[in-house]
């Protein structure tokens, strides 16, 4: 699986990374975890607002920080 | 309600004398610290609900291709609804442009989120009365419409920086929320922010109760009553650096009105406050060529300064 983190390096960003990180911890699953800080790639997906969560290419969410539990969801 | 509670604790149960300048202080920051709290819970939370159903891809769809004027109108309306954060004004800025919304039109849609919020409009309703809000509203949007139309006017997309035209931007699906999924986001959002912002509510309103309560009255006349001419544009300049801190700085200047400051200083001041700032600045220069950056802040501060002499001159 290969989990994206868009935000151009906001406070908010740190903070979904973070609880990513934890969520697949926990999870125990096999993830690739990756730190997208470039504006062309964030528009790519068409997201407006950081932070946005992106699974194997399909963004999830945007524009919040969700819960470690929340992201356990999405995994 | 919340008065007879306040002079309670601090008559009754704490013992000060009505009328002493530390039982007038104390009692005075009691009050607004309850009356503030509880206005920003509740209207925090009912306004992250309506947020939701405004994602800035919808907004985005209604913008574009919106010709100037109604456009405007419609994208300074927009900006009291849809979620905005300065850390994410850049990739806001290149989708709107991107999808067709006229460069005027964003910057009215750019002027208006920050300046209009819920945290300044809450804040300036339970310490200043509904007047003022409405006011702060009103002349906020006309500043947000008026700089959108200026700067549509004068031509200036040669001057955002060339790569924006040529982003490739991607279509990403509105996600749609179940109201159960609506609830639980409204409640994240007035807790995070709460505790964002909590020290500077009351750091503010001490302040402001401090200065009720010991600083003479109509000590401010003379420096910052209607009759000085420097007063707006001097309030404007200290309003810069003060950038989001909204909760910690009206609780001060509602207090310093009463003793003397002008109506229309402080409306300029707070406005200066929400909607200039040098973090934004620095971020929106990423997508701004030096001119278009300094033709945007200047065009704002003079609308600022200008809604600060009106005020000042009608009422």
């Amino acid at each position: 699986m290969k989990i994206e983190v868009l935000g151009t390096g906001c406070a908010k960003c740190k903070t979904l990374y973070e609880n990513v990180k934890k969520a697949v911890e926990e999870s125990g699953k096999e993830a690739e975890i990756i730190k997208v800080e470039e504006i062309p790639k964030i528009m790519a997906y068409g997201v407006m607002s950081t932070p946005a969560l992106v699974i194997d290419g399909q963004v999830k969410f945007s524009g919040k920080v969700a819960s470690i539990g929340e992201i356990m969801g999405l995994l | 309600m919340l008065k007879s509670f306040a002079d309670y604790i601090v008559f009754t149960v704490i013992g000060l004398i009505p009328g002493s300048h530390v039982g007038e202080a104390l009692d005075f920051f009691i009050y607004d610290t309850l009356k503030i709290f509880l206005l920003l819970t509740v209207i925090i939370y009912v306004v992250a609900i309506i947020r939701t159903s405004f994602p800035p891809e919808k907004t985005k769809r209604l913008l574009s291709r919106k010709r100037e004027y109604v456009g405007n109108i419609l994208a300074a309306l927009l900006g009291i609804v849809t979620p905005f954060c300065s850390c994410s004004a850049v990739p806001l800025f290149i989708g709107f442009l991107e999808s067709g919304v006229p460069l005027g039109v964003t910057f009215s849609f750019l002027i208006s989120s920050p300046m209009v919020n819920e945290v300044a409009l809450i804040m300036l309703w339970g310490l200043f009365g509904w007047k003022i809000a409405l006011i702060y509203i009103g002349t906020g949007l006309v500043v947000a419409i008026v700089s959108g139309i200026v700067i549509g006017k004068l031509k200036m997309e040669k001057y955002v920086q060339d790569y924006v035209w040529k982003m490739q931007v991607g279509n990403a699906e509105i996600v749609t929320l179940t109201f159960r999924e609506k609830l639980d986001y409204a409640r994240n959002y007035t807790l995070e922010l709460l505790k964002k912002i909590w020290p500077y509510v009351v750091v503010g309103v001490g302040l402001g109760a401090f200065i009720h309560g010991f600083v003479p009255q109509d000590f401010l006349a003379r420096w910052a009553g209607p009759d000085n001419p420097f007063a707006v544009p001097i309030a404007v300049a200290l309003g810069v650096p003060l950038y989001s801190n909204a909760a910690g700085v009206i609780p001060i200047v509602h207090a310093l009105m009463e003793k003397g400051m002008a109506i229309g200083t402080v409306l300029a001041f707070m406005m200066a406050v929400t909607a200039l700032s040098l973090p934004e600045a620095i971020i929106l220069k990423n997508v701004l060529k030096n001119r278009l950056l300094v033709v945007f802040f200047g065009i704002v501060t003079a609308a600022i300064v200008c809604v600060g002499y009106l005020f000042n001159a009608i009422l």
